[in-house]
Formats: structure tokens, sequence, C-alpha cells
């Protein structure tokens, strides 16, 4: 047993955050914010088509696909660290439908096709606008935009439904991957925040206030990881439920603590907290709610308890 | 990222649980948890079974009588003794996992020969000294006093939350060599000494718990001398020797606790569903978060075990205490649920689980507080300043 990332795996996650830095950094992330409030308030900015076609270029659609079908041929753990980097980048469109309809939309697998899901509970679909396809319906439904608290996720409302039980898990598992991503990056803007921000005449990080809620940040998103990357692993129904759960809490409530940390600077546009929490409040509607993966995990539990019961002691 | 076992370690496994299952029905019936010389003479002799058997000091190195057994042998080793529900190390925890490790590491030959072969046979008992009435989280403050006399150190001062002091034949005791001053730092002035419990000159007086128990004692030395030669590593030196046998504390001390409290989350379930309260969907929900968190926090476990394993000499780092931080009040919130089940029945000390409530209460406490976890990982792993 050896559970920490192979060289391998972590040359490839190496790869995708320079990738990454380079396509999409802090001035493309906030370029297209500005573009999303030049449309009003509330308005929310598309899919940029050309960094799409570059992230299926670099595999990043067609990343579990077998090789002899065009893809790359790795799998869920690979794919978690590859989400793990989006997620850290706020990379912006239905990454995780599009990724799963690779193979199933064409265009999907390379990128030249937007895919998005039936992914949240009740009428709304996120970047329904841009879809080409929407995963599991057969074409694209008409919408009614609503304003989006994301800049960046812009949603319709719909009338029409579709099943997505099938990509359920795996869904929840690829989303938690994102929010992961995102709880280590607010880890790692507080941090920064609090080694420069002074007040009192020192950095306020020597402060045991804003160290402790530093701290419960990363306890919270290293639970969080361990939960994604063992989930990857066995791909079990009630360890990727905990995945999407803890990582939804530790993206939201990370989000949450970077914005204390930050003080009033907090509360403005500027800063880039406000764009992950929401985000993170996105995501966390998404493929599996915290309801929803407390239900799945409460019923596992009673059937392992109940078989544990029948089982001789000794077994 | 690979959480399959080798078939080395499923053969280590299988044989481990064969034997299990021959020795612990032989066992004999548990004693209270008040009967001290009771509880000893239960954990020395499961010790002397396991010494038997091969399975005495499963991660202490070969040349210290241990077994070299890999980090994930030593996982196994705990998952499969709690999963059967084994004796712990009880009354031998300092012994084996504290002052055996750390005498393995610091002490000279004579040293490791004298004081470790008993601990893995199961021969004596050790406690730890080091907290005192003034230092407890800010354990470099300790007062208490050793002045050199000839061959013996003579030590004056009192220690205080020492579990099995009582049953107790050895003491890794920490002590001021040095006084403080101003060229002097508090840590760099203290020694590790082993002291008998049997000197004249100390005292111990039972402390009692929340829970009603005496767990621990307190421990008063009236000039107690100790001989220079039962120092551990160099003198003034013990802060270091000290950091070595925190490591090993944090990183191994709950790896059966967690297998524990999955088979307690099991049985409140069952609980829940018979008394009607498994319909509520608040407390269902509670108890299916508390499911994956555990799942996910054995998982930690497995993760630092295989970071220690790719470490040098699998010294446990400092990411013990993240798991420490997260588990001690996943703990807790555990048996707040476990009352919620019970209802009004959770107000009865007959309900075995409203004693473990109860003792939960320490965890956030006892081996560095959640305060002074939550300070380690800001400073040593985020980096952040020290300051107040």
């Amino acid at each position: 047993m050896d559970f920490q990332p192979t060289e391998d795996q972590q040359h490839l996650r190496a790869g995708v955050r320079d990738l990454l830095a380079g396509r999409y950094g802090r001035e493309a992330l906030r370029a297209s914010v500005d573009a999303a409030a030049g449309g009003g308030a509330g308005a929310a900015a598309g899919v940029d088509r050309a960094l799409w076609r570059e992230l299926g270029g670099a595999g990043f659609f067609a990343l579990r696909l077998p090789e002899s079908e065009g893809g790359v041929g790795l799998g869920l753990p690979e794919a978690v660290l590859v989400f793990e980097e989006a997620g850290r980048a706020l990379v912006p469109g239905p990454l995780v439908a599009t990724h799963l309809a690779a193979g199933v939309v064409p265009g999907a697998a390379d990128g030249t096709a937007v895919v998005t899901a039936f992914d949240l509970d009740g009428p709304l679909v996120a970047h329904l606008g841009d879809a080409d396809a929407v995963l599991g319906a057969a074409a694209v439904p008409a919408g009614e935009p609503v304003r989006s608290v994301d800049p960046l996720t812009p949603l319709h409302r719909v009338a029409a439904a579709g099943d997505v039980s099938a990509y359920r898990a795996t869904g929840a598992l690829l989303t938690a991957a994102l929010q992961l991503g995102s709880a280590l990056r607010t880890v790692e803007l507080a941090v920064r925040y609090a080694g420069e921000r002074e007040q009192f005449g020192q950095p306020i990080g020597a402060f045991q206030a804003v160290k402790h809620l530093c701290a419960r940040m990363l306890v919270r998103a290293e639970v969080a990881r361990t939960a994604v990357y063992a989930a990857a692993v066995t791909g079990g129904p009630g360890e990727v439920a905990a995945a999407k759960l803890l990582a939804d809490e530790a993206a939201v409530q990370g989000a949450r603590d970077c914005l204390q940390v930050h003080g009033g600077m907090g509360f403005t546009w500027e800063a880039d907290v406000h764009l992950h929490l929401k985000r993170a409040w996105v995501r966390a509607e998404q493929w599996r709610t915290a309801a929803q993966a407390q239900e799945l995990l409460a019923e596992e539990l009673l059937a392992e308890a109940l078989l544990a019961e029948e089982l001789p002691a000794t077994a | 990222m690979d959480l399959t076992y080798t078939e080395e370690e499923q053969d280590f496994r299988a044989r481990l649980r064969g034997w299990l299952a021959k020795v612990l029905p032989e066992l004999p019936a548990k004693p209270s948890p008040d009967d001290w010389p009771g509880r000893r003479a239960y954990d020395l002799g499961w010790q002397r079974r396991l010494h038997e058997a091969g399975y005495a000091g499963l991660h202490w190195p070969v040349d210290a009588g241990g077994r070299g057994a890999t980090p994930t042998q030593h996982l196994i080793f705990l998952e499969e003794t709690e999963r059967a529900g084994a004796p712990y190390v009880g009354a031998n925890f300092v012994g084996l996992l504290h002052a055996g490790p750390t005498i393995a590491a610091e002490g000279t030959a004579e040293q490791r020969a004298r004081w470790l072969p008993p601990v893995l046979r199961g021969d004596e008992v050790w406690c730890q000294g080091f907290s005192e009435p003034g230092a407890g989280s800010d354990l470099a403050s300790l007062r208490t006093r050793a002045v050199r006399d000839g061959d013996d150190y003579v030590i004056t001062g009192s220690k205080i939350w020492t579990s099995h002091a009582e049953v107790a034949d050895w003491c890794e005791l920490l002590v001021r060599t040095r006084p403080v001053g101003a060229e002097v730092p508090k840590h760099r002035g203290i020694s590790w000494l082993a002291m008998p419990m049997d000197a004249p000159g100390v005292t111990v007086r039972p402390l009692r718990t929340l829970a009603g128990s005496a767990e621990f004692a307190e421990m008063f030395l009236d000039e107690v001398r100790v001989p220079v030669a039962n120092r551990v590593g160099a003198e003034n030196d013990g802060w270091r020797v000290t950091m070595v046998t925190l490591s090993f504390e944090r990183g191994t001390a709950f790896v059966g606790e967690v297998v524990a409290c999955r088979r307690t989350l099991g049985e409140l379930a069952r609980a829940a569903k018979a008394n009607g309260r498994w319909d509520d969907p608040v407390l269902r929900r509670r108890l299916g978060r508390l499911y994956g968190e555990f799942g996910a926090l054995w998982r930690l476990t497995q993760w630092n075990v295989s970071e220690a394993g790719r470490s040098a000499g699998g010294v446990p780092g400092i990411g013990g205490s993240v798991f420490k931080l997260a588990y001690s009040h996943a703990r807790q919130e555990l048996y707040d649920t476990a009352a919620e089940v019970l209802g009004a029945a959770s107000l009865s000390l007959d309900e075995e689980w409203v004693l473990d409530r109860l003792s939960s209460l320490s965890y956030t406490i006892a081996a560095g507080t959640s305060q002074i976890q939550q300070n380690i990982v800001a400073e040593r792993i985020l980096g952040l300043p020290k300051g107040r």
C-alpha cells in the first residue's frame, strides 16, 4: 500500500498547473470577470471556446477515454488531480459535464463541443447558452436566463429535465476535486495575506485568532483531500458521497474563512475570494447535495451495521 | 495512489487474524477500570502473549529487539487487533510507544540492553513525567530541578497528569539541569532521565477525573537521587530527545481508535434503528456525515502511514497534528450524537457510551491541546510568523 501519488501522477498535476497558470492565470480570470460585469449587474460570462479547445488538446476531457478511442487512457485518480488544478485556477465552464461526455457526445473529447448537464436539482442549468449539447438529453432545450450569483457561471431556467443518474457518482467525484483545488487555493490566499498585512505593528498572521482560522482551513482541506483521493481509487459510492460532502464543506467554509482573514478587502469585488466562494456555492448544488450525500452515507452505514450484526464476532 | 495491500501484507494480516482468533478466547475477564493492579496484570499478560508470538514491538527496529515492521504492517496490526477486540497496549503504552522508541533512537548500548527487553517482554511498566502544574502546553517552562551530586542527580519538584504512575516501574522524566538565564533559552537546559518509581522521595497521589475514575496522578519528587548513567542523550539536550518521543506519540496513538469509532458508529445506527430515532432526518444525516468523516479519517491514517513509509526512518511527521485536530473533534461529535440517539438514557452512567462520552472530552486537551496543535499547523506547516 502506497497511498501517495506516484511520480507520474505528481508530474501530471504539475504539468496541468503550469498549463493553467500560463493560459488562465489571474489576469485572464479577472478579464473574464470584467467581461461578465460589462453585461450589467448579475450578468455572467460564457465559455472561452479557444481555451476549451486548448484544454481538449491537452487531454483534459479525453483523459479517461481508452487510447484505442483516441483518449489518454488514464483513470479516476489522474482525473481528480487534473480537476483539482482546474478548481484551483477557477477555470469556468461545464468542465465535468464535458469530461463525462467524452466518447458519448461528438466533439466533447477534443474540446470542440461544450457539453453541459442537468446536474442541479430543480429547473436551473448552468452554461446552457454556450452548450452544443446537454448530457442525457436529445437536444438543447430552450431556457430563460436568470441572474447568477457566480459571474462566471451563467444560469438558465428550463422546463425540460434529463436523466443523469448514470453519471452522478463520477460527476460528484470530479466536482469534489474542483472543490478541493479551490479549498487549497483559499488556504494559500489566506496565508499569503496574513503574512503581508500588518496591524498593531506586526503581520496579522502572528495573531492566534488568525492562525487558528488558517489552521482549521488546512485541516478541512487535508481531510477532504484524502477523501477525494481515496474515492478516486476505490470508486465506492459511500466514499464518493463523503468526498463530495467534505470537499463542499472545505471549499465553502474555506472561502468564507479566507474572506474573513482578508477583512474589509475580502468584501470587495477586487479580491478573488468572493469568486471562490460563489463557485463553491454553485458546485455544492451540483450532482449531489450535502443532504443527498448524508442520506446515502446513512443508508450505507445502516446496511453495514446490520450486516455486521449477522456475522459471527470473529469473522 | 494505491490502496491495495501486497501479497506479503495480506499474508501478514491473515496470520495475525488466525492467531487472534486462537488466543483471544483464552484471555481472562477484563478487570474493572478502578482496579489498577488488575489492569497492570491484564495488560502485561497480553504483552507476554504478543512477545511469545513474535508480535512485540512490531514497529521497533530489529537491533532494539523489535520486528522492524513497515509502517503499513504496523497499521494492519493496529487495525486487526482493534477489530478483533483485543486489548490495547494499556498500561504498557508509555513504554511501548514513547520511552522505548526514544531509548531505541537515542540511548547507549547499555541503556538499550537494560530497558528495552523488559518493555517488550511485558515485565516493566513506564509512565511519563513531562507535564507540571505550571508547565502543560508550555512544556519547556518546566521547573523540576536536577542538581549534580557526584554520580547522581538530586531531583526536586512535581509532575502532573501522569498516567499509570501508580503501577509504573520507571518514569521518563524531564528535568531542568541548567537554570534559565539571559543566555540560556528555557528549552536548552532540560535533560531526559529514566527514574525508578520506587526511589526514596517519590510520592504518587491519584487524581480523580471528571469521569469519576483515577486515570492519572500527581507525582511529588523530594530530593530523589537518580544516577547520571540514567540520562538518555546529552545533558541539557533533553528537549530534542523529547521531540523524538512526541513525534511517535502523535503519529501512531490513534490508529486503533479510528477503527473503534467506526464500530461504535455501527452500534449507534443499530440502536437508532431499534428505538425509532433513525426516522429523524436530522439525526440520521448527522450519523451519515460521521460515517463519511470517520471513513475519511481512516484514509488519512493510511495517507500518513504511507508518507512515513517514504520518509527516512519511518518517523511520523507533523501531519500527525492535522490528524489529531480532526480526529479529536470528530470523536467528541460522535459521542454527542450517541447521547442524542440515547435521549434521557444518556444521563445514566450504566450506559457504556456515557463514560466514553466523558472521556472523549480529554482528546482536545491531552498530547497537546487543539489550540497548540493549531499553532503547530499554522507555524510549521503553513509558515505563518510566530507571535502572540
